[in-house]
């Protein structure tokens, strides 16, 4: 199993995320992220998908997807052709006593703090998907209060 | 020029020589109806007794002529009435656009009376759909649906249209039928050569043919592919009459309810081509295990059909008919006489032949006998359960076309409103209506349709008492626990299509069959024959779920 990105190319109009997910949601099709944003054509939304699945489940998802009548263009995405980015904010209990060690471990990241409480702060990351895994796997000797992702977006070379 | 929104939807009706429509009128739907009213005498609208029975009617008329069949409804309860018959029309492919009305624009989202979100009920079970708000796009949105309807795989459409829009000024300007493209697969000529390899060297070859062979009209040319590569052909539900059925080289059904002869021709096969099928769970029953020896290469408009449910080593996207006729010139004459006579050996030894009736009629000699005593160019409509599976078996078919039944999907009930359409699109031919006692009550309400448009149908009702099929299953399955499939109902079906205004015949015997046919064939109206068959009568020979030719029961 490996992680499989796919973006597709949809017209932008009422319902066709609902067709989308409706079509994955039947065929049991399990997915990681999604995220739709406009393009600089705007009459085309892209859909970036990503999802763990092997190869022929790869292929029954590109076809199926290829169906819909508003799918304009679809392709897979991978590490060597293609650019994937994601946002991560992470809220970290933090008191003064460990405040240090946190920022400490965020600058190695070179996360961001965007806001801070007396108890708490929260972080800001942009990055591969690796690399917040990785950030967040770190962050686990902390106590963490809330993690919000936007799921990936990908871009060919 | 300006035209209404219901009189743009008759236009386009009429550019597409859309000439039958089936349906029933509402609230919502009256712009259309008042429409219809004005165009009825280019566009004859069939009311039928629920709006089932009228997307049913639509897929019957589509499947016996390949034209787009089309329905009519109103909004929220007519809508939602559709839905068995769209998705009975998705799961077999069958080109058919639905229109419906909402309520208008301004109560859309208020859950207004009869208001329902009938796009989003169908996402699942429609190739696409269109909510047209706005007059401005409901001249692409019926276009569109006509095309999307018949080109690559097909399938239903449907078009939502507010009642506002049915009664605003639209621009409108007559245009021909939008092109279709199917899909040509990238690498055709590579693999036209290598199919023809593998298909030149085979030892034990065996071709399947499924819907797909239909649908795109192929027959000619994919018989005489049968005919020059000589090999044995079996065929899913779906594909029955895509070849003559009377040719040697056939071997019947393949899958659960499927011919011995054919199913272990394909156990054994060294290559299989497969023309329009998709190993659906009752054909490939095991499917890790489905032709276990053979070099499995596929044609099929979908590509979504490659690798779906078996893994195959080679495969051709396109129209069935396209690519056979490229294939065609790269063949030479073969020879496989000693082949097919092996296997017409195993047809012999593991013959379909029916013992005997239980003290009752015998259904498979009740369908040999209506096969007999009709002339070649009959249609069979079945519904769903024992009688389609003997009606599958013991039909013997010549043409494409002519033996419609709900494949995929399954629907009871299907079959009545599937007999008025195939009638209506084919006034000249005879049509057959096979059903069980269970399927029949679903949706006999259609016998005023039968009626009212003076159809003669022939109803045969092979009334074993039970629900037949789910208490083969118990009988097997369950140790006899028969829940819920004998429900006792006194129905006397004489007196019932008496009421209804035609005619009736109960028989419990093949003379007094003979004779009631010959009466009902004479009749201008539906006729129903109520046969007297027995509960203990099995669909055989059967291999259950999961098992392979190694398991199949013979009694």
């Amino acid at each position: 199993m490996k992680r499989e990105v796919v973006s597709v190319y949809v017209e932008n109009k009422p319902n066709v995320l609902s067709r989308v997910i409706s079509l994955y949601g039947r065929r049991g099709f399990n997915i990681e992220s999604l995220t739709v944003s406009a393009t600089n054509d705007p009459t085309i939304s892209r859909v970036t998908i990503t999802f763990e699945g092997d190869t022929l489940t790869l292929a029954q998802i590109v076809s199926q997807t290829e169906k819909l009548e508003v799918v304009k263009k679809i392709m897979t995405l991978n590490n060597d052709t293609s650019f994937f980015r994601e946002l991560l904010l992470v809220k970290v209990k933090a008191d003064k006593e460990i405040r240090g060690n946190v920022k400490e471990i965020a600058d190695i990241y070179r996360a961001k703090v965007i806001h801070l409480e007396p108890e708490y702060l929260v972080l800001e990351l942009t990055g591969r998907p690796e690399k917040l895994d990785a950030f967040l796997k770190i962050l686990k000797e902390f106590e963490i209060i809330d993690v919000c992702r936007t799921g990936i977006s990908g871009i060919e070379k | 020029m300006k035209l209404t929104g219901a009189e743009v939807v008759m236009n386009i009706l009429l550019e597409h020589g859309v000439d039958t429509v089936f349906g029933y009128p509402g609230g919502t739907a009256l712009f259309l109806y008042d429409e219809l009213y004005k165009y009825s005498d280019k566009i004859k609208h069939v009311l039928t007794a629920h709006e089932q029975g009228a997307a049913h009617a639509a897929d019957g008329y589509a499947r016996a002529t390949g034209k787009t069949g089309v329905a009519f409804a109103t909004s929220g309860p007519g809508a939602t009435n559709l839905v068995t018959g769209i998705a009975t029309a998705y799961l077999d492919s069958i080109p058919t656009v639905f229109i419906t009305a909402n309520v208008g624009k301004s109560l859309i989202g208020r859950d207004a009376f009869q208001e329902i979100c009938i796009t989003g009920v169908t996402f699942p079970i429609t190739k696409h759909s269109y909510f047209v708000n706005k007059p401005e796009d409901l001249v692409d949105a019926m276009r569109n649906a006509f095309r999307i309807a018949n080109e690559g795989r097909k399938g239903p459409v449907l078009v939502d249209i507010t009642k506002d829009v049915t009664n605003a000024l639209v621009d409108y300007e007559p245009a021909q039928p939008l092109p279709l493209t199917n899909p040509v697969d990238s690498e055709l000529e590579e693999k036209l050569d290598r199919f023809a390899e593998t298909l030149s060297t085979a030892k034990r070859p065996v071709m399947l043919i499924g819907g797909g062979v239909i649908s795109s009209n192929a027959s000619n040319e994919v018989y005489s592919l049968v005919k020059k590569l000589d090999y044995p052909v079996v065929s899913t539900l779906m594909g029955l009459g895509g070849i003559p059925e009377d040719d040697p080289r056939y071997f019947g059904m393949l899958g659960m309810h499927g011919s011995f002869a054919a199913n272990k021709c394909v156990n054994e096969a060294d290559v299989l081509l497969v023309l329009g099928a998709r190993f659906s769970d009752r054909v490939a029953l095991k499917p890790t295990s489905f032709a276990p020896k053979a070099k499995i290469i596929q044609i099929d408009i979908d590509k979504s059909e490659i690798n779906k449910n078996v893994e195959v080593e080679d495969y051709i996207i396109g129209d069935i008919k396209a690519v056979i006729s490229r294939l065609l010139p790269k063949i030479e004459q073969q020879n496989y006489v000693r082949w097919i006579k092996r296997i017409a050996e195993w047809d012999e030894e593991k013959s379909k032949k029916f013992k005997n009736a239980y003290q009752k009629m015998n259904p498979q000699e009740i369908i040999e006998h209506l096969c007999d005593a009709s002339d070649k160019e009959t249609i069979f409509v079945t519904d769903v359960g024992q009688h389609q599976m003997w009606a599958a078996q013991y039909v013997k078919q010549t043409n494409p076309r002519n033996f419609l039944s709900s494949g995929g999907l399954g629907t009871m009930g299907f079959g009545y409103g599937a007999a008025i359409g195939a009638q209506l699109g084919n006034p000249s031919k005879r049509v057959i209506h096979l059903t069980g006692d269970g399927s029949f009550h679903m949706n006999l309400n259609e016998a005023c349709t039968a009626v009212s448009q003076n159809l003669p149908i022939i109803t045969v009702i092979f009334n074993n008492t039970v629900l037949g099929m789910v208490y083969q299953w118990q009988t097997s399955f369950y140790d006899k626990r028969y829940s819920q499939t004998t429900p006792e109902r006194k129905t006397n079906f004489v007196k019932l299509i008496e009421a209804f205004g035609g005619t009736g015949f109960r028989v419990e015997n093949m003379e007094e069959l003979k004779e009631a046919y010959q009466k009902a064939l004479k009749i201008d109206g539906p006729v129903w024959i109520d046969c007297d068959v027995s509960a203990e009568d099995r669909v055989l020979p059967m291999i259950p779920n999961g098992n392979s030719i190694d398991g199949m029961l013979f009694e």
